[in-house]
């Protein structure tokens, strides 16, 4: 399949395999054709057609490219631990189309200056579709406002906070109140700084026998309170990132039919692992937020098929190895998740805790509308597309990560699911060999 | 489930079941555990002979890895390791490599390049001889000399042999830990031993801000009332308090810790008349404890010292021997497939 960059009147045809965009259930597909960057032709329409090259897309699930909203590249500023290039090229090997870079850059992206750095490094080297977010406070200190109306016209598509909180509930009232003055979706990672303080762990039954610091479930949902009653009062659309707790879940679902206008995500290993990760020490579960209970983890997946959770993300934090090599509380939070996103999705799948439709609808259509676009898969769309064989094995290892950050949440054991190809645009991003 | 997380069992015991590393008492049977007190009940009479030398490690190197400065724990790990005729190496770290900005992977492969056969670590950080353990080549043994608040594993053995010593069993004994368990490490591994041996009761004596979440997981019973706490108890294990506790907002004053949770003769009177008096020290006098009370019939505190060495020798002779064992087994098994 390789090879697939021709010019762009070069036409693709996908046959057999299962359709699933997200939307409805999943529907055989007899073929699409891709030309111009767009699919062309559906169904018996597509089987007639002529195309320069066929793909046997049998024992497949073709379904929109993922969208991923929480993602660190790490360009500007953090070579050592990854770059556009490497980031973005595990993420089309993960079936990703579009990615939303986070604002956590050095430095960080609070102006126009760094947003246009972000995407000519994303337009020279990245296959896929890179969205910046930018800061919601400068230099996210949580201070200053950022010039949020310059940073949405130089092409960011929300502003957030990244992993730093906003410490004072009245700056937070302004960033919010000024984001919406623009329409702006607001990002935001709910947690209560004093309350997470020096933790690096879910304050509970790991904490207490292995004697780290704790972070209490309350540093996270005291903030989605807080959060959501600003929201409501000021208007603005806000997106909660990267939840870790039932209880905010439960919240956010409350919000939702008071009728404030919330969205909000969840890492893949947060629905994966709990808080038992830790039990040897191991440093690539250090994790922010931390990986809580298994109370936490079925709510969190419930809230996910319920549709309460809107999206699935990476939150994929590249490291170099030295930032994992140490004593745990001395490590840096963050897993090297993009690659494996979608095998760990299918692992819930296996044990009946997610449907498939409902694994796709949070990497694709879920994510997508957040930030005001679509996912779908009909006559004239964009040919943003992932296909992948869902009983193929892979087994992470060192040498075949693409991504610089090695500490991927699964490694040297084999998973399903492979992503056979990832179109942006009808033009090969990633393919197989 | 894909727990990929390496138990602490995987690194701390040979294929056999033998110590190879002591990181933590999490995982070890009461066998292990009564191994451990009964090998270290022999080396007590070798602390008592005019020439307090046995041979098990001779030839060998035991480094003193203190990255936290410690006075009694290390001297004892000192005097264990010549007793067992090792030749031993004090590094205190935390005044000399890390403090130039030197990682602790980088400083251990310089002290590997030493061939030293083991490390007793100190660390400040919960977890630090566990990456240890993993980061060195195999053959050096660890031993946790305590690390952040996770484990002090020689300290609860120690207070395991004087308990058995005084009691004769853990059988039926009703045991409290007093004071600041939030911090503790050492009150983390006792609950731990005194679970596995068998005692009957464990509880924890504390206001709710020294108490961690979930403390009741442990295998304990929660008690703010000390009086009601010290009723019937056979053992009463009383926890060093840091001064730095105030600043933290946790306790009020020094004054009214001890007048609630400091241990005086008054509420001793409480517990079983032949109840004993441990600390894993050094103890503050007038804060955990009244002098009268340290100083009394009933205290123990200075067997605790004294068996700290016998533990220690155990303790690393012991998995010196895992890891011998497990060189000529993997020696034997080359052999066998005809490649040695």
């Amino acid at each position: 399949m390789s090879g697939f960059k021709q010019s762009s009147g070069a036409s693709l045809k996908i046959i057999g395999g299962r359709l699933l965009d997200g939307h409805e259930s999943e529907t055989s597909n007899s073929a699409l054709l891709v030309r111009n960057g767009r699919i062309a032709a559906t169904g018996d329409e597509a089987l007639k057609a002529e195309a320069d090259q066929t793909l046997d897309a049998d024992g497949c699930v073709i379904t929109p490219g993922f969208v991923d909203l929480c993602c660190n590249l790490r360009e500007p500023g953090n070579g050592q631990k990854g770059n556009i290039a490497s980031e973005t090229r595990a993420a089309a090997r993960g079936g990703y189309t579009t990615v939303c870079a986070s604002p956590e850059t050095s430095p960080v992206n609070d102006s126009r200056a760094v947003t246009h750095l972000i995407l000519d490094g994303a337009a020279t080297s990245s296959p896929i579709r890179v969205l910046p977010v930018g800061a919601v406070t400068r230099g996210l200190e949580g201070e200053m406002l950022s010039d949020m109306a310059g940073l949405a016209a130089a092409g960011c598509v929300a502003v957030g906070n990244g992993s730093r909180g906003v410490r004072s509930a009245r700056i937070l009232r302004r960033c919010m109140a000024y984001a919406q003055t623009f329409g702006l979706t607001v990002m935001f990672r709910p947690e209560n700084q004093s309350l997470a303080a020096d933790g690096y762990a879910h304050d509970g039954l790991v904490t207490a026998r292995l004697g780290l610091l704790g972070i209490p479930e309350v540093a996270e949902t005291a903030s989605v309170m807080e959060m959501l009653l600003l929201a409501e009062e000021t208007g603005v659309r806000l997106h909660l990132s990267q939840l870790s707790c039932g209880r905010s879940v439960e919240m956010i679902a409350d919000a939702r039919r008071r009728g404030i206008a919330v969205t909000a995500d969840v890492a893949m290993h947060q629905l994966v692992f709990t808080e038992d990760a830790l039990a040897g020490f191991d440093s690539r579960f250090h994790l922010r937020p931390p990986l809580r209970s298994e109370a936490d983890r079925k709510a969190l997946l419930a809230g996910v098929r319920e549709g309460v959770i809107d999206a699935i993300v990476s939150q994929h934090l590249p490291h170099d190895s030295a930032a994992k090599q140490a004593p745990l509380p001395a490590t840096e939070p963050g897993l090297s998740s993009v690659e494996s996103v979608l095998s760990l999705g299918l692992l819930l799948v296996k044990r009946g805790e997610l449907k498939l439709t409902e694994l796709v609808r949070g990497l694709t259509s879920g994510p997508a509308s957040v930030i005001g676009r679509t996912a779908t898969i009909s006559h004239d769309e964009i040919a943003d597309l992932c296909v992948f064989d869902p009983e193929a094995c892979w087994t992470p290892d060192c040498q075949s990560l693409i991504s610089a950050g090695l500490h991927a949440p699964i490694l040297d054991q084999a998973l399903t699911g492979t992503v056979r190809l990832t179109l942006v645009d009808g033009q090969e991003a990633w393919a197989s060999s | 489930m894909i727990a990929n997380a390496t138990s602490p069992n995987h690194l701390q015991l040979t294929r056999d079941g033998q110590l190879r590393h002591f990181l933590t008492l999490d995982g070890l049977g009461r066998e292990l555990l009564t191994d451990i007190l009964d090998t270290a009940d022999s080396f007590i009479e070798v602390g008592e002979r005019r020439i307090k030398k046995v041979p098990l490690l001779r030839g060998r190197t035991v480094v003193n890895l203190f990255f936290e400065s410690s006075t009694r724990t290390r001297s004892t790990f000192e005097l264990a390791a010549k007793r067992l005729s090792a030749d031993v190496l004090n590094l205190d770290i935390n005044t000399s490599a890390t403090s130039k900005g030197e990682s602790l992977s980088d400083t251990l492969l310089n002290l590997e390049a030493m061939a030293s056969d083991m490390f007793v670590v100190r660390h400040a950080q919960s977890g630090a001889p566990h990456f240890i353990a993993e980061s060195v080549t195999p053959g050096v043994a660890i031993i946790n000399a305590g690390d952040g608040r996770h484990a002090h594993p020689t300290q609860a053995m120690l207070d395991m042999l004087t308990i058995r010593q005084h009691k004769g069993t853990f059988e039926g004994l009703k045991v409290a830990i007093v004071g600041d368990v939030l911090h503790s490490r050492v009150a983390r591994s006792q609950i731990r031993a005194l679970n596995e041996l068998g005692a009957e009761q464990i509880r924890v004596i504390a206001p709710g801000t020294l108490l961690p979440s979930d403390v009741e997981s442990l295998g304990c019973t929660v008690e703010y009332d000390m009086a009601r706490g010290m009723k019937d108890l056979d053992v009463v294990i009383m926890l060093r308090l840091q001064k730095e506790r105030m600043e933290g907002a946790l306790l009020p004053s020094e004054r009214e810790f001890y007048r609630l949770y400091g241990l005086s003769q008054e509420k001793l009177a409480l517990a079983h008349p032949e109840c004993i008096v441990m600390h894993p020290g050094p103890i503050n006098r007038g804060v955990e404890i009244e002098s009268a009370v340290a100083d009394g019939p009933q205290s123990v505190i200075l067997n605790q010292v004294t068996n700290g060495i016998a533990i220690r020798m155990a303790v690393m002779s012991m998995a010196m021997g895992g890891q011998v064992a497990e060189r000529q087994q993997k020696l034997t098994e080359l052999t066998e497939r005809g490649l040695a």
